[in-house]
């Protein structure tokens, strides 16, 4: 199943390879944070042998296999909110996260 | 939820940590522990899935680690000089203060301040006793939260004095746990119903415990519980329902004299019958005894209420006195809490629901409502928060105040006052075309500046030239949630202002807290005393002074020569007592002012009537100065 990018995520990250250079994004879910996890997002300039590609959109996303059980099923979008804009996952797996939502649990 | 940014490889930040912090409800008969986790608060088992921890110590060898809670209680019997219960009571106190403490199995030694208790490891003061079980409950949080505590909150009763508060503290500090605050257990159970989200109104907290009843009232305003009342019986509980069912079942079956081990067996089915009614109309009682006694019994809801209903009862008695103390009546209350594990009884609630007229708030666990409430408090005060939804609930340890004339303190903010809040007060000025005034911000209990801390001075200037006593200064304190202070002096017609910040806590520690409000308390007499003799002068100093200047103005055209030397004598008179100042001449200087004044009444009822022609705003001698008087610059 694997984790997917909506068309705006892909638009974005594309553009920002672009300017930067890399070979894809990275994803990664850390433990920390006050609800137990937290979600990092990477460029990406080397893949890791045990790293699981995924393309959408043709954008490159590398998950170490220890995240992905946390981030199966994940849908990332961009969106703008009030005056922020930045990417947001769609995580099926979290059934509980912190007021800020910057850490999660499953 | 907040929205992520790309990083550049190995450079994500980290979310805000989390910072571990407990709430702790250090009971008399139980205590426990409880957690904020993923937003909700739940209480924190041990290995076995208790959350209750039975609040007994059992000192064993000196070298040996005390045991703790059940293993502790079932020990109690076996071992009762050293297996120590309801320790709480003794908190803060000295032998002298605690009721029933021929009635404690114990071996008292009668400390200074304290009270020991000879155990096999040792003296133990209840501070100690105390720690050991705060001790095994940090122990326990930090095994199930997986790190260090950052701090606690721990709950003490409402009525809970000063010392009681501070052998508290001191018995976390024992146990290496950091008290972010002490918090009262009615306001604790207020919390964790979220009731001080609501905008204001009167609760009745209704605790019934294992062995004592607490009747709590709180006003919520502006996210501020305040305790308007409290009472209870320290001396009834959820024991005395379980021996009413125990005497019941003794008397049934006919029993006469029992062996211990039977009393125990029929004293734990008499709680499990107890327990079960409170969810089934009838419980059935069954135990074999020695020598096989059967013994099968049915308990109902009637019979039981019927065996109980003076108990609960008596629970009223304390609640009306609460009520009768806050100026309330039973009805038109906002809301009613219950707590303590006895409310869970059919007939406590139905009770509490006829006489409040209001269906109490149940749907929490009443055992762990005040842990829960503590821990909500806890998660707040360690910053895992946003700002916006800040609890505040300190208190300002000491009275802070202003220095006026005569080196006296004019308490401007009570000690116990809750955080942050502001008050202010008007001031004036002590002589004609006073320009300037001095504001020295004192903290203590003392009546005199020497005896308090000196916390800031400052000065206002600009005040434009007036007669003493006309001008209004208005002096606000400020405390913010921090425990900072702010003080502004603002003269009303100019609008001049000065301001100064300072923190009113800084550099005091616990003991010297504790130390100064001995101190106030011990010298209350003496100070008294001092006051009243500062008083009359600084109020002699300005009638020589009014009476000076209204002799230079009007004396020529006012008095006649033998008038204006009697004056004049009255004046000298004055000014030697003045001179001497000592603690005795306090009733000689009274009767010259007296007769200064006196002397004076028609000297400035003539002035008066010269002043409507000229339009002046001289004032009548004996009505200057009744606001209290800053001290000249």
């Amino acid at each position: 199943m694997g984790v997917t990018l909506t068309e705006k995520a892909a638009k974005r990250m594309q553009d920002l390879l672009a300017k930067r250079g890399g070979i894809g994004m990275r994803l990664a879910v850390k433990t920390s944070g006050c609800s137990g996890m937290a979600y990092a997002l990477e460029f990406a300039d080397v893949a890791h042998e045990s790293d699981l590609k995924f393309e959408s959109h043709g954008v490159t996303l590398l998950i170490d296999p220890r995240s992905l059980p946390y981030l199966n099923g994940t849908e990332l979008d961009y969106v703008r909110e009030g005056l922020n804009e930045g990417f947001k996952f769609n995580n099926p797996n979290v059934k509980n996260q912190c007021g800020c939502g910057e850490s999660f649990a499953v | 939820m907040a929205l992520l940014q790309i990083a550049e490889p190995g450079l994500s930040a980290a979310p805000h940590q989390h910072r571990l912090a407990v709430g702790i409800d250090l009971g008399t008969t139980n205590s426990l522990v409880a957690s904020v986790i993923s937003g909700s608060a739940s209480v924190l088992t041990d290995a076995q899935g208790r959350a209750l921890l039975p609040s007994v110590v059992r000192f064993g060898a000196r070298d040996e680690r005390p045991v703790v809670g059940t293993e502790a209680l079932s020990a109690q019997s076996s071992d009762p000089l050293n297996t120590v219960s309801s320790i709480k009571r003794l908190m803060g106190r000295g032998l002298g203060d605690v009721d029933h403490v021929q009635d404690m199995p114990y071996a008292f030694v009668d400390k200074p301040g304290t009270i020991g208790i000879r155990t096999a490891a040792g003296l133990k003061t209840p501070v100690e006793v105390s720690a050991e079980i705060l001790r095994t409950l940090r122990l326990r949080a930090e095994a199930a939260l997986g790190g260090e505590l950052a701090g606690a909150v721990i709950t003490v009763p409402a009525y809970f004095d000063d010392a009681q508060r501070q052998a508290t503290k001191d018995a976390a500090r024992l146990a290496g746990l950091h008290v972010f605050r002490l918090l009262n257990e009615p306001t604790a159970a207020a919390i964790a119903y979220g009731l001080d989200n609501a905008a204001q109104g009167v609760f009745a907290i209704y605790d019934l415990g294992g062995g004592t009843f607490d009747i709590s009232l709180l006003r919520l305003s502006n996210g501020l519980f305040e305790v308007l009342a409290t009472g209870g019986d320290s001396s009834l509980g959820g024991d005395d329902f379980d021996q009413r069912v125990f005497r019941w079942i003794v008397e049934s079956a006919g029993l006469a004299a029992l062996a211990p081990n039977d009393a125990r067996q029929l004293l734990m089915q008499a709680r499990s019958a107890k327990e079960a009614l409170s969810c089934a109309p009838s419980t059935d009682v069954t135990a074999t005894l020695a020598q096989d006694r059967a013994i099968h019994l049915t308990l109902t809801r009637e019979i039981f209420e019927g065996l109980t209903a003076d108990l609960v009862k008596r629970t009223l008695i304390p609640t009306r006195k609460a009520l009768r103390d806050a100026g309330l009546g039973p009805t038109g209350l906002t809301g009613i809490v219950l707590v303590g594990g006895s409310t869970r009884l059919h007939n406590v609630r139905q009770a509490v629901t006829d006489f409040f007229g209001l269906e109490p708030l149940t749907n929490l666990d009443p055992d762990q409502v005040v842990a829960m409430g503590a821990a909500m408090q806890a998660s707040v005060l360690a910053g895992n928060r946003n700002g916006d939804d800040w609890l505040l609930l300190d208190v300002c340890p000491l009275s802070l105040g202003l220095e006026t004339m005569g080196g006296l303190v004019e308490k401007v903010i009570p000690r116990n006052s809750t955080l942050p809040l502001a008050r202010a007060q008007e001031f004036t000025t002590f002589k004609d075309g006073q320009t300037a005034m001095s504001v020295h911000v004192v903290q203590g209990e003392r009546e005199l500046v020497t005896d308090c801390r000196s916390l800031a001075r400052f000065e206002l200037r600009g005040i434009p030239p007036m007669v003493a006593g006309a001008a209004r200064i208005r002096v606000t304190f400020e405390i913010d949630a921090d425990g900072l202070l702010s003080v502004w002096a603002r003269e009303q017609s100019t609008g001049v202002e000065a301001t100064v910040e300072v923190r009113p806590s800084y550099g005091l520690d616990d003991e010297e807290i504790a130390r100064m409000l001995h101190d106030a308390f011990d010298r209350a007499d003496i100070d008294l005393q001092q006051r009243r003799l500062r008083e009359s002068q600084v109020e002699a100093r300005r009638l020589l002074d009014a009476t000076e200047a209204a002799l230079a103005q009007d004396g020529e055209a006012l008095l006649t020569p033998p008038e204006r030397t009697a004056i004049n004598e009255l004046l000298y008179a004055v000014a030697d007592i003045l001179e001497s100042g000592d603690q005795s001449s306090f009733g000689e200087l009274q009767a010259a002012t007296d007769t200064l004044n006196e002397a004076t009444r028609d000297f400035a009822a003539r002035r008066m009537n010269a002043s409507v022609q000229r339009a002046l705003a001289g004032r009548r001698l004996d009505e200057i100065g009744t606001p209290t008087l800053l001290s000249a610059a």
